[in-house]
């Protein structure tokens, strides 16, 4: 009857979005007088989810699922969600677990929620706030199955720490050849820089930047902050920069604390896939851009003086607050 | 090689979006329809199919009678044949499940369908489609090429790209990168003349439960004004950041 969670991880470590969606079924769980029970497949720190509120790990150690396969994986956590007779399933908003959400919901004959941005408003019946509309509205959907499968929103509702004692089993889920039909091949994961998924902080450049040759000081800036890079999508479409990389509506969500828009005016598809984001910076020689009426801190000027200035600015700060 | 893919018909891009009736329901007045955009990628990589490897593209839609300018628009881009299930779409599991009916009447090789729509977000109706038919399934799919029953396909994923190999029947969650914004076709006259002779078959839903429901909705607060600093005076914002907003 344990809320379940599948507790995220690459090469071994937990992500950091494990902890999240912890603490978010740490406070369902306190709703329904339940506890919370995690997923982890190969993760060597799986005891540090203790601290979030995690009282029961199930432990999948197989190389088999060393590569992440949404099949397999939906196959593993719906086993782990029957053995615990688990209600409600808390998964996050990457990639990876939007690929195997709707797997897994339909051998559950769950009712599936993504975008998840609050706790629940009430848990009978259960209803949850989601954004809609590419982050234009919200909308507070009930979900009227039996089981009931939540993807919640990055950085939507924080990491909180609930200190309980978590005690680890062994979980062997049984998976067949059909679990494996959609083979990894090749991962090309650009290592060594933050990803716009896990970022607390993105840098994003638009056409003000007049050219890809230009990067160099939107790359600087976002190695200054820690931060991921990202642009728009005239800049994706003109290739100055990859796909990837692309955020708006049609692009990445950005649901950082802090966006930072660099020579982007704000088409209205722009802005509503970055709303989420805490707190935005503009910069833009037009005082007239769109943008400025959605940011929280603007500066009218050209890019090209103001960028450098603020690099230099940042690592003075960062040199003091070392 | 016989392809259905899936169009949801969706606000334009560029709508305002507003609620109707106490903020319970989508308010559509004044709103232009169009394809969704992930499906419309999917749509065009299908046109390739056809054109190159001369497959057959069906399209299939679940809604009432307001979408048929959507299809038809499909069909002006290429498609040979157009499947409307007649029914307000209610929940993702409610489209998958008379999606899986089209599916499995039509006997379809590969099924694209847009990784999410741009008015709902769900992006659970190909995942749910594919678990229902028990067929293959690659989501946020950037890149697809079939060759017999085998298929390799490019999958985003959170700071790069997967390269997948598996084989047909497969269900395809597709966005941009399946073709480039530029592949991307507007219907001429002859493909909107054509469109018109094309079959556009309407047919009746299945029985499905509806596992979700939207109550409200309302709209983002509404945001105070921007906070403007000099250009000569760069530091300040830094100080802004960091003892205001304490972001940084």
């Amino acid at each position: 009857m344990s809320v379940l969670v599948y507790a995220e991880s690459l090469k071994g470590k937990l992500k950091k979005n494990a902890f999240e969606v912890a603490s978010y079924a740490y406070k369902v769980a306190q709703d329904l007088g339940t506890t919370v029970t995690a997923v982890t497949f190969n993760a060597q720190d799986d005891a540090t989810l203790g601290t979030y509120g995690v009282s029961k790990i199930l432990k999948v150690a197989n190389d088999k699922l060393d590569t992440f396969n949404a099949k397999a994986y939906a196959d593993a956590l719906a086993q782990a969600a029957k053995a615990e007779g688990a209600k409600v399933i808390v998964l996050s908003s990457s990639s990876d677990t939007k690929f195997l959400a709707p797997i897994l919901a339909t051998k559950m004959d769950a009712g599936y929620v993504p975008n998840v941005v609050a706790a629940p408003d009430s848990t009978s019946p259960f209803v949850v706030k989601r954004t809609a509309f590419s982050n234009k509205g919200f909308a507070h959907t009930e979900i009227s199955s039996d089981v009931k499968v939540i993807g919640v929103s990055n950085n939507a509702y924080g990491v909180v720490e609930n200190n309980v004692s978590a005690a680890v089993e062994d979980f062997n889920p049984s998976l067949t050849d059909g679990d494996f039909a959609v083979k990894s091949v090749e991962v090309d994961r650009v290592s060594g820089k933050v990803t716009i998924a896990d970022a607390d902080i993105v840098v994003s450049g638009g056409r003000g930047l007049k050219g890809p040759e230009n990067w160099g000081m939107i790359e600087e800036l976002a190695q200054v902050l820690g931060a991921a890079t990202a642009c728009s999508k005239p800049v994706s479409d003109l290739g100055w920069r990859p796909h990837g990389e692309h955020v708006g509506q049609t692009g990445k969500p950005v649901a950082s604390n802090l966006y930072i828009a660099i020579g982007i005016s704000g088409a209205i598809q722009h802005l509503a896939g970055v709303s989420s984001s805490k707190v935005k910076v503009v910069i833009n020689n037009d005082p007239e851009a769109p943008f400025f009426k959605a940011a929280d801190y603007g500066i009218v000027g050209d890019a090209f003086e103001v960028v450098p200035k603020l690099i230099e600015k940042l690592k003075e700060f960062k040199a003091q607050n070392a | 090689m016989k392809i259905l893919v899936c169009i949801s018909n969706v606000p334009d891009t560029t709508s305002k979006i507003n609620f109707t009736e106490g903020d319970t329901k989508f308010d559509t007045n004044g709103v232009q329809f169009v394809i969704n955009p992930n499906d419309e990628f999917g749509l065009t990589r299908a046109m390739w199919f056809k054109e190159k490897q001369g497959a057959t593209v069906h399209v299939a839609t679940v809604g009432g009678a307001q979408t048929e300018p959507t299809i038809r628009k499909a069909l002006a881009i290429g498609a040979d044949e157009a499947i409307r299930v007649n029914a307000e779409p209610k929940d993702g599991f409610f489209v998958a499940k008379q999606l899986a009916e089209v599916v499995k009447n039509g006997g379809y090789d590969l099924v694209i369908a847009g990784r999410e729509s741009i008015d709902y977000n769900g992006g659970m109706v190909p995942g749910m489609l594919a678990t229902l038919l028990e067929m293959n399934f690659v989501n946020t799919c950037i890149g697809l090429e079939i060759e017999g029953t085998q298929a390799t396909a490019l999958r985003e994923i959170d700071g790069g790209k997967e390269k997948l190999s598996t084989s047909l029947p497969l269900v395809i969650g597709g966005q941009k990168g399946l073709v480039e914004e530029s592949d991307l076709r507007i219907p001429n006259m002859r493909g909107i003349m054509m469109a018109r002779q094309k079959a556009l078959n309407v047919v009746e839903p299945v029985d499905a439960p509806q596992l979700t429901k939207d109550g409200k909705f309302d709209k983002p607060a509404p945001k105070g004004a921007v906070k403007l600093v000099s250009p000569d005076n760069v530091g300040e914002l830094v100080d802004l950041l960091h003892n205001e907003a304490k972001v940084i």
